[in-house]
């Protein structure tokens, strides 16, 4: 069941991968490992994505099958194993101020959620001082910073410099990304690297957050 | 019912022809001279020898998408734009007379802000609604119709709009829910029940409101319609006018949101092709309405969800190309040159994009390669584009005239360009701004072109 289960999953045939996890947890298979098998699947969904085979689409759904099956997975856990589980790593993320834009911004925290990340989503139009606070409160390996608009190229900038400020920066990675944002935006800004996609920003984060453990 | 909009119809070049010739005419504009009717006339002509692919205008048309960048360099903030239209016309006209660029877009996009607060519109948060009083309005994001309302829609999309979805993204119009459906009055007995409604107080309320924001949107109609003719009577012609939107982005971007209209593919893929084809008639008539109302031929398509990276190219063949097409057809049979503006990249589009008749469109690129784009896309119709505006806001004057030159020589190479950025230019330096335009306009000439 373990091979259709993940073949249902890549192959976003939804209602028979959430049949099959049901099937699974009631059988008595261990939830963790049904998770696992959903965790394989979105990788390679995710491999699909940077060969050009899958889009956004495809990691949106996937990434929902994953949520629906670790929400029927919960009550299968024992109480210990759901409060140790541990995190990839930690993400502080955000759209800097005076953006309200949260489509982008969203679908990376998502996919940084389903790969493991714990992701600490200050939502929109945050300001420098929000991005610190949080980055001393959570000290996260990498902080991600989302601008869709043009005019907030110099809120990016600012922010990081913010940052730079405070001497946090040689704790974090930052990555920024949205609509224009591009390796001149990041020269401008700052910012460590760019992520032109949503799978591009799981990558950067896993580098990173394995460079620091 | 035969299917309509699958070719273009036989008398499609003569009604294009007649529209560029009524549109360069400048018919209705109140020229200050001959010497600025001549020069209307001239740049209007560049963008139609452009367009049409038979000859190489004298020189490239440089029409770059202001956005709001006039208000920022008249160092106005975005409410007072929206709140004040003497400050708009003023920001339009000094951006004109500073920047000389071929064509200027209509400030049809710096919506009147007392309108959307009168009717309590919830689709977005503007200067002072909800976003700085410097910045611009901001869309937000949310499923306004769920997917099990896909079949009202497609049953009736102007009910469906008229009871559900306006009452939900017009805090004032909530009680539009209560309008009659209309096919229904259609015998004596049917005429009270149909006016119960508007009998009551609250869709009375509703209609007041609509009173109320119908004439200040007067107001700011007469305020443009004036600025319009300033700019144009000094000889310069607009670079669009009108407005219409792929089926599948009305659907993506304001009804279903972008998370559930991908995901649609896979869970309502039926739904969301017929919800499509349903819309397409209204996109069509609304397009070419529109452009009457502004007496231009080249209505601005914004194109979204099939974007690259959005969808696979199958995906994008099935669910969104089709519609759009139709809409594209549907357009060019009018005499209308569709200004199809390709947001973000669309390097893996080049190819389906092609299926297009010849030299009936401009397609405006954004991200995109433009010397693939000009290999493919380029043989069949006009592209324009595509200065970055990551370029423009954190560059400097050299880099943005390395960009532009490399750009005139690739795509504008034998005529079928026009010069353009990549998309509005807010948030540009303006020194990067006016290398742009002053660059190009003299690196664009043709050495060949009749001069």
């Amino acid at each position: 069941m373990s091979k259709e289960l993940i073949d249902a999953m890549v192959n976003m045939r939804e209602q028979q991968a959430i049949d099959l996890a049901k099937r699974m947890l009631d059988e008595g298979e261990n939830p963790l490992k049904v998770l696992e098998l959903c965790r394989k699947a979105l990788e390679i969904v995710g491999k699909q994505f940077e060969t050009g085979r899958y889009f956004l689409p495809e990691l949106i759904l996937s990434g929902e099958m994953l949520k629906k099956i670790s929400k029927m997975a919960k009550p299968f856990m024992r109480q210990d194993v759901k409060e140790n589980a541990v995190a990839l790593g930690k993400v502080v993320i955000g759209s800097v101020k005076g953006d309200i834009h949260d489509i982008g911004k969203d679908i990376v925290v998502f996919l940084l959620d389903v790969n493991g990340f714990e992701v600490h989503d200050l939502g929109v139009d945050v300001s420098e001082q929000k991005f610190i606070e949080a980055i001393n409160q959570v000290q996260p390996e990498v902080v991600g910073m989302s601008a869709l608009l043009t005019t907030v190229f110099e809120s990016l900038k600012r922010t990081i410099e913010a940052i730079n400020e405070t001497g946090l920066r040689d704790k974090v990675k930052i990555m920024i990304g949205g609509g224009a944002v591009d390796e001149k935006v990041k020269e401008y800004s700052g910012a460590d690297a760019y992520g032109p996609d949503a799978v591009a920003a799981v990558k950067l984060a896993k580098a990173w957050a394995q460079m620091q453990t | 019912m035969n299917e309509r909009w699958i070719t273009p119809s036989s008398d499609a070049d003569e009604k294009q022809e007649s529209q560029f010739e009524t549109w360069i005419s400048g018919e209705n504009v109140p020229f200050v001279s001959v010497e600025a009717k001549e020069a209307y006339k001239a740049r209007a002509t560049l963008i139609k020898d452009s367009i049409q692919l038979t000859k190489a205008p004298r020189r490239i048309p440089i029409c770059p998408s202001a956005g709001f960048f006039p208000i920022q360099y008249a160092g106005v903030s975005m409410y007072d734009a929206m709140y004040d239209y003497d400050v708009l016309t003023q920001a339009w006209i000094t951006y004109c007379k500073d920047f000389t660029p071929d064509a200027y877009n209509a400030p049809t996009t710096i919506v009147p802000g007392r309108v959307l607060d009168i009717l309590d519109f919830k689709l977005c948060r503007w200067p002072g609604h909800g976003v700085s009083k410097q910045l611009e309005y901001q869309y937000v994001e949310k499923a306004y119709m769920q997917a099990e309302e896909y079949q009202d829609l497609i049953d009736d999309p102007t009910g469906f709009f008229m009871n559900v979805y306006l009452p939900r993204i017009f805090g004032s119009l909530k009680s539009l829910d209560k309008i009659p459906l209309l096919p229904p009055v259609n015998e004596i007995v049917c005429v009270p029940p149909a006016l119960i409604p508007f009998g009551t107080e609250d869709v009375q309320t509703a209609f007041n409101h609509l009173a109320i924001a119908g004439e200040e949107t007067m107001r700011w109609l007469t305020a443009v319609r004036r600025l319009n003719g300033t700019i144009m009577g000094k000889g310069y012609p607009a670079f669009s006018g009108g407005f219409t939107k792929a089926p599948f982005d009305v659907i993506g971007d304001t009804l279903r949101g972008t998370k559930e209209v991908l995901m649609d593919m896979y869970r309502h893929p039926d739904e969301l092709i017929e919800a499509c084809e349903r819309i397409t008639p209204f996109m069509i008539k609304s397009g070419v309405a529109s452009c009457k109302a502004a007496g231009h031929i080249m209505p601005f398509i914004p194109l979204h969800k099939g974007a690259d990276g959005f969808m696979s190219d199958e995906q994008f063949r099935t669910f969104y190309w089709p519609t759009l097409r139709k809409v594209i057809i549907g357009l060019v049979n009018e005499g209308l040159v569709p200004q199809l503006f390709a947001e973000g990249g669309y390097n893996q589009r080049l190819e389906v994009i092609c299926d297009v008749p010849k030299g009936k469109v401009v397609w405006w690129f954004d991200l995109t390669d433009m010397s693939r784009a000009k290999e493919t896309v380029g043989r069949v119709a006009c592209i324009a584009g595509n200065v970055p505006l990551s370029l423009l806001c954190t560059g400097s004057p050299g880099d943005v005239k390395a960009y532009c030159k490399n750009l005139v020589e690739v795509a504008g190479r034998d005529g079928g360009f026009i010069f353009s950025t990549g998309a509005g230019m807010q948030g540009s330096k303006a020194e990067n701004v006016r290398t742009m335009i002053d660059f190009s306009m003299d690196y664009g000439i043709y050495k060949s072109g009749d001069q």
